[in-house]
């Protein structure tokens, strides 16, 4: 194992992380503050992917892409709020669940129907192309956007929920949000723009994946699952708890898949080694959550 | 109680009329509806399974297809290695749902709420993976299942057997659960729903009632898996992916959530009116998906609301008749 590799693999591991926090914050504060769960968070990071991709493509301006990916993002979380989560924040989850379930059916058919069966392609911008040496290692520019992008916005959720009025009221939403509707808040409003805050995130997410990893149908659920993952270790409801689990699980399970194979390696034989490692490598997040809960069914931060 | 004499004609009724479709599907001659129904059984065994731990603990799993796959895993890899005996078989999925039931039960039931909901999704997804990346059992391809469960008396060797067989276990778990559900243990079990605290004020561990719940569920939701390997000849990676998972549900709410026969109504209204949309349209999912986020906002009871309204006066008002009407035509049809 060369020290080189390792750290770039580690990069690796920060960027999914990246990705996985601006997909996990959206989906815990709507969850802190409305008690909503999306399952339909996965399709707007798709809606995200395909609207930057298609974007890009057709105008060749990357910044164009990436902020048409927002809006659109941010435009159907807008509508999904409106027509299902709305009439829903007061039932059981269950049929939240559900409802969100039957929206990702949907929109993944959509993606067919627009766009076909095949993974559709998205480019890296030419002055994106390159890569950089680091610590002796050659790396990707764009990977290291999305790491840029991802501290960028933790830095700004961070200022937006602990220094402005829109935080503030963010916050004590979180703990008592009749409180706060009470006090002459419209708390109506404040969901709808905290809605639209996290799809946005969610179609940020989706625009900045989409050039590294395939662009398709159903290519939301698997991030989904290990947001879902994320909020649960990180603790639900919180953003730094968010941001530190997304960091530990994306680059664990980054290490995991590159070096356990590896590890059994030495002292098993190739073949089984083979056949084990990856096995191994992607359940260890599963464990890893597993284990959080079993001595914190809080998360990792909570205090409770 | 009406509801008592309601399912105690139900139960015949809908059970008669499930043991009549291979006779009219000879008689028509559309063998298909043999396969078909055979599949609707499979699914109504599982949310009947579900039903113990959603409908009469309020434990929203969203990873019992987990239960499906290792069932039917149980029956592809012994088979994969020559062993077709159905009694082995039947013994590794029954061993296996129970231990992981008990491991991921343990984990998951010291959450709640939303927390449970993902972790049980997670721990599915964590199976799914795992057989996913085994390419020695066919990995993301699947597994061929060559020969059929052979239970010495019997073989599950095409889709009557898997019809009949999983009509009678089908029976024989909505009778279990009908008397279960009456039961003390039963009782608890709804009562952990509605009141958790006053449970274990009474002496009782909310804890040790629900794992038990969950294990059984479990163990009924791998002889659906065991069945359907055998119907399909075929063990899969997706058959525990996460959509089934949320299939299942959705039969449960359609059909009614702690009910006897609900699951079973729910299961052939969801598989019927999928066939029909795929009939329809190749893009089916873009009908369907609305058609539960229609379900999810109007029905809170689902099925129920017809139930109800024998007992009530008065039906919630909630119980808005959009989605109702296609599932009321089905109930018709089956209690007839």
């Amino acid at each position: 194992m060369n020290s080189s590799l390792f750290l770039s693999q580690l990069l690796n591991g920060v960027q999914l992380g990246v990705l996985l926090f601006l997909l996990s914050s959206g989906l815990t504060l709507i969850f802190g503050i409305m008690n909503f769960i999306n399952l339909a968070h996965g399709s707007l990071y798709m809606v995200g992917a395909f609207i930057g991709a298609a974007s890009y493509n057709a105008s060749g301006s990357f910044i164009f892409a990436i902020a048409a990916a927002i809006i659109a993002a941010g435009l159907v979380g807008l509508l999904l709020e409106h027509l299902v989560a709305k009439p829903l924040y007061r039932h059981d989850h269950l049929y939240q669940v559900l409802a969100t379930f039957g929206l990702m059916m949907f929109f993944n058919e959509l993606a067919i129907v627009i766009f076909g069966n095949r993974p559709y392609y998205a480019a890296i911008p030419s002055a994106l192309n390159g890569a950089v040496t680091l610590f002796g290692s050659q790396y990707p520019v764009y990977r290291i956007l999305i790491i840029a992008v991802g501290v960028l916005v933790a830095l700004g959720a961070w200022y937006l929920i602990q220094k402005t009025r829109f935080g503030m009221l963010i916050r004590a939403g979180a703990s008592n949000s009749s409180m706060v509707s009470v006090l002459g808040v419209n708390i109506d409003l404040l969901k709808k723009l905290l809605f639209m805050l996290g799809a946005g995130l969610a179609g940020l997410a989706g625009a900045l994946a989409g050039p590294i990893l395939s662009v398709q149908s159903g290519m939301g659920e698997p991030v989904l699952i290990l947001a879902l993952v994320v909020i649960v270790v990180g603790g639900i409801g919180s953003i730094r708890g968010a941001l530190v689990a997304a960091m530990i699980i994306a680059v664990i399970d980054t290490l995991g898949r590159a070096y356990i194979p590896h590890l059994l390696g030495s002292f098993m034989q190739p073949a089984s080694a083979n056949a084990v490692g990856p096995a191994m490598a992607s359940m260890l997040i599963y464990v890893l959550m597993a284990l959080v809960l079993a001595f914190r069914p809080n998360g990792i931060l909570n205090k409770k | 109680m009406n509801r008592v004499k309601f399912g105690a004609w139900m139960i015949p009724v809908l059970f008669i009329l499930l043991a009549a479709v291979p006779f009219v599907a000879q008689a028509i001659g559309e063998p298909f509806y043999v396969t078909f129904f055979a599949r609707v059984l499979v699914y109504a065994l599982a949310a009947c399974a579900l039903n113990l731990v959603l409908g009469f603990a309020g434990l929203v799993s969203f990873g019992h297809a987990m239960f499906i796959g290792l069932g039917c895993y149980a029956v592809g890899i012994l088979s994969f290695y020559g062993i077709s005996d159905g009694w082995l078989q039947l013994l590794a999925a029954v061993v296996v749902c129970a231990l992981v039931g008990l491991v991921v039960g343990t984990v998951c039931l010291r959450t709640s709420g939303i927390g449970f909901i993902m972790i049980t999704l997670a721990f599915a997804q964590m199976f799914y993976f795992l057989m996913v990346s085994m390419t020695t059992f066919g990995g993301d391809d699947g597994l061929n299942i060559n020969e059929p469960s052979n239970f010495g008396l019997f073989e599950l060797s095409g889709s009557t057997e898997v019809y009949w067989a999983t009509w009678a276990v089908l029976l024989a778990v909505t009778i279990f659960l009908a008397r279960l559900k009456k039961s003390p243990f039963g009782m608890v079990l709804q009562a952990t729903h509605i009141n958790p605290r006053r449970v274990n004020a009474f002496g009782y561990s909310v804890f040790r009632v629900q794992l038990a719940a969950y294990v059984m569920s479990g163990v009924l939701t791998g002889l659906a898996g065991l069945l359907l390997a055998n119907l399909t000849a075929f063990a899969s990676p997706s058959y525990m992916s996460w959509p089934v998972s949320g299939e299942l549900i959705v039969m449960l709410v359609i059909g009614g959530l702690g009910t006897i026969t609900g699951p079973i109504v729910g299961a052939i209204a969801f598989l019927v009116m999928e066939e029909f949309f795929k009939g329809l349209t190749q893009h089916w999912m873009l009908i369907m998906g609305p058609v539960i986020v229609v379900i999810a906002l109007v029905s809170k009871n689902g099925f129920a609301w017809l139930i109800r309204r024998r007992e009530e006066p008065a039906p919630a008002p909630s119980a808005a008749p959009a989605a109702a009407p296609k599932v009321a035509a089905v109930s018709a049809g089956e209690s007839q």
